[in-house]
């Protein structure tokens, strides 16, 4: 009895610190390392299609899975900077696929060369989430209400100016140029695949350590308080936009290369499936919280389920399930993680 | 007398219908604190957001160390020497105090790293952070690197504070700065006023803690109704006359009207 009342806290100093439970320790590793469990899922989903089926470790099939991730995992890049400012990108899919048909036809029809075809079509990527991010900063409309319009708006321009045309690129130009393949021991890398990683280096690095990745994340987690804290949230948020879109433009380049062409319906899913791998990265829909290496690893998860259940045998429609599944068990972890008074 | 660090005249800001500040004079001097009271909605708040630059005054004037000055941002404010403590905080909750006292005045760091790269100087800063919160004498803050929402409320409070008086060259506003802070808490931050004003700089603080500005101001601007009902100094009148200005009951005019016929004190 008097043992207890000694090791009770008795000092506000002590009382101010926040006590050390395991559930306590595990939630704060969370908060600090916001990609780690996916990482984990990411992990034990590959170890155990492994030991199902031993093709799926094969380096052969590991770069199919990193080829399959190429076009989500950059456009990825972008979508995680929108959902960072609390926002959301649902244009993001159809403005790819709108800036992939205006480099292959310019370059197909008009016999444009390859990388100017290529500056126009990632210059209309940019105005696209120019015009996103002046609806949403100047006229303070809901980015999910304006990148729903905007939607509908670039997937319609996509389908007047196609006119229903594929194009199919012959392979060697500058626009097919993503495709090309690296050997590098039995892995094969694309051009495409080593983009995306450089994308999500060089992004991981401006949102770590430059200010404008810190004003982002204050942006997004409160922006009545970045603004009285002297961050001009303003410039902030449209310059997430304009980057996004620099990296929907790049991402073009990529699809061009993947599918060696374009189609005006291939973007069809690009929006969500974007969405769903910053999601299961572990990003917060309310802003402000995330890594971009959790978009990565978001997008791997979705694809290692795709092909590791086909190799398992497993009717697809499984893998459409476990993807839903894993995305309301990311957003209740992130739901978990930003309580903090637990 | 000394000239006025900061000078505000006629200041008016309005929300739709609801009048926030219906004219209102400010005068802070350097090497003084001046205290802001008032009842809830009395238009304090807004009085110190338009000194600020978080928010644009309707009207008025005012005058930084002699130079008119109108600021269109809380950096520009910033820039030109007057640091904020607001009453939300404006902190951001998910970087951690070193970033948080560094936010939107980060150090890159030298060379090509940061003129290039623009990479950030984080370690300099935590050393410069700590220095800081050290010199304030703010024990509360053990941890650098924690991410400020799993700080107390008194702890975050104690973050907006060491940021304001690290950075504050002329003057350095507090807007209810020990609303969320323990007896002892408190005692620091109003150590920390009278340090600011040793350093030389203006200090308006703004608290419904009667003794706490008895104690620590020179002069207490009394807000009612987004207009000033007067300037009285603690020798002057005492709490009780105060908080009935405050609230209406009695004017500062009829308080100085019945000193002089009872000169008792
Ligand atoms: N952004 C705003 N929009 C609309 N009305 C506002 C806004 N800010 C303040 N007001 C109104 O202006 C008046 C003054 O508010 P202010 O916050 O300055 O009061 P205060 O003296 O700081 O009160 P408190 O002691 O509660 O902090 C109130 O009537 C308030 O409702
Ligand atoms: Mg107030």
């Amino acid at each position: 009895m008097s043992t207890d009342i000694l090791d009770a806290p008795g000092t506000a100093e002590e009382l101010l610190q926040p006590r050390n439970t395991p559930g306590r320790r595990v939630h704060d590793l969370l908060h600090r390392l916001p990609a780690l469990s996916p990482l984990i899922v990411l992990v034990v989903a590959a170890i155990v299609f492994g030991i199902a089926n031993p093709r799926f470790a094969a380096p052969e099939n590991l770069s199919i899975v990193l080829q399959q991730a190429a076009v989500v995992g950059s456009l990825a890049v972008g979508q995680t900077l929108i959902i960072l400012t609390a926002g959301i990108d649902l244009s993001i899919g159809a403005v790819v696929v709108l800036a992939t048909l205006v480099m292959a036809k310019l370059a197909h029809d008009s016999g444009v060369p390859g990388f100017l075809a290529f500056l126009i079509g990632f210059l209309i990527a940019v105005l696209a989430a120019l015009l996103n991010g002046w609806l949403v900063t100047r006229l303070k409309l809901p980015p999910f209400i304006v990148t729903l319009g905007t939607l509908s708006i670039f997937t319609a321009l996509t389908l007047i100016y196609a006119q229903g045309q594929t194009l199919t690129l012959d392979p060697g130009g500058f626009l097919t140029f993503t495709g090309t393949t690296i050997a590098v021991g039995r892995f094969h890398l694309t051009v495409g695949v080593l983009l995306m990683l450089v994308l999500y280096l060089g992004f991981a690095y401006a949102l770590r350590q430059t200010a404008w990745g810190r004003h982002l994340y204050a942006t997004g987690d409160d922006p009545e308080a970045a603004r009285l804290a002297g961050i001009r949230t303003g410039r902030v948020l449209l310059s997430a936009y304009v980057v996004a879109g620099a990296v929907v433009g790049i991402s073009a380049w990529i699809l061009l290369g993947r599918i060696q062409g374009a189609d005006p319906n291939a973007g069809i899913n690009l929006n969500l499936e974007s969405i769903t791998a910053v999601v299961i990265g572990g990003t917060s829909l309310f802003g402000g919280r995330g890594a971009v290496v959790g978009s990565l690893i978001g997008a791997l998860i979705v694809q290692v389920f795709d092909n590791g259940l086909a190799l398992v045998g497993v009717d697809p429609n499984y893998q459409v399930l476990a993807v839903g599944v894993l995305v309301i068990a990311a957003v209740a972890a992130d739901q978990w993680i930003r309580s903090v008074k637990s | 007398m000394t000239q006025a660090v900061l000078e505000a005249r006629g200041l008016v800001k309005t929300f739709g219908h609801v009048v926030g500040l219906a004219g209102v004079d400010l005068t802070l001097y350097p090497g003084e604190v001046l205290a802001i009271i008032g009842d809830n909605g009395a238009g304090k708040s807004t009085l110190i957001k338009c000194l600020s630059g978080a928010l644009r005054p309707d009207a008025g004037e005012m005058v930084l160390d002699g130079t008119p000055v109108s600021f269109s941002s809380t950096q520009e404010a910033r820039d030109a020497g007057i640091e904020t403590v607001y009453q939300t905080l404006a902190v951001a909750p998910a970087l951690d105090i070193a970033s948080n006292l560094f936010l939107a005045r980060e150090v890159r760091r030298r060379g090509i790293l940061g003129t290039v790269f623009r990479m950030l100087d984080t370690s300099g800063m935590r050393k410069q952070a700590k220095q800081h919160i050290d010199d304030l004498g703010i024990s509360t803050l053990q941890n650098i690197n924690q991410a400020v929402e799993t700080l107390s409320g008194g702890q975050r409070q104690a973050v907006a504070v060491a940021r304001a008086a690290a950075f504050g060259g002329k003057v350095v506003i507090l807007d209810e700065p020990t609303a969320a802070l323990g007896v002892r808490e408190s005692g620091q931050v109003l150590k920390l006023v009278r340090d600011l004003r040793a350093r030389g700089l203006g200090v308006i603080l703004i608290s419904h803690n009667m003794p706490n500005v008895f104690e620590v101001a020179d002069r207490i601007q009394i807000q009612r109704l987004g207009r000033s009902a007067g300037v009285i100094t603690p020798t002057s009148h005492t709490p009780a006359e105060a908080v009935a200005i405050m609230t209406g009951a009695t004017t500062i005019d009829q308080v100085r009207d019945a000193h002089q016929t009872t000169p008792t004190g």
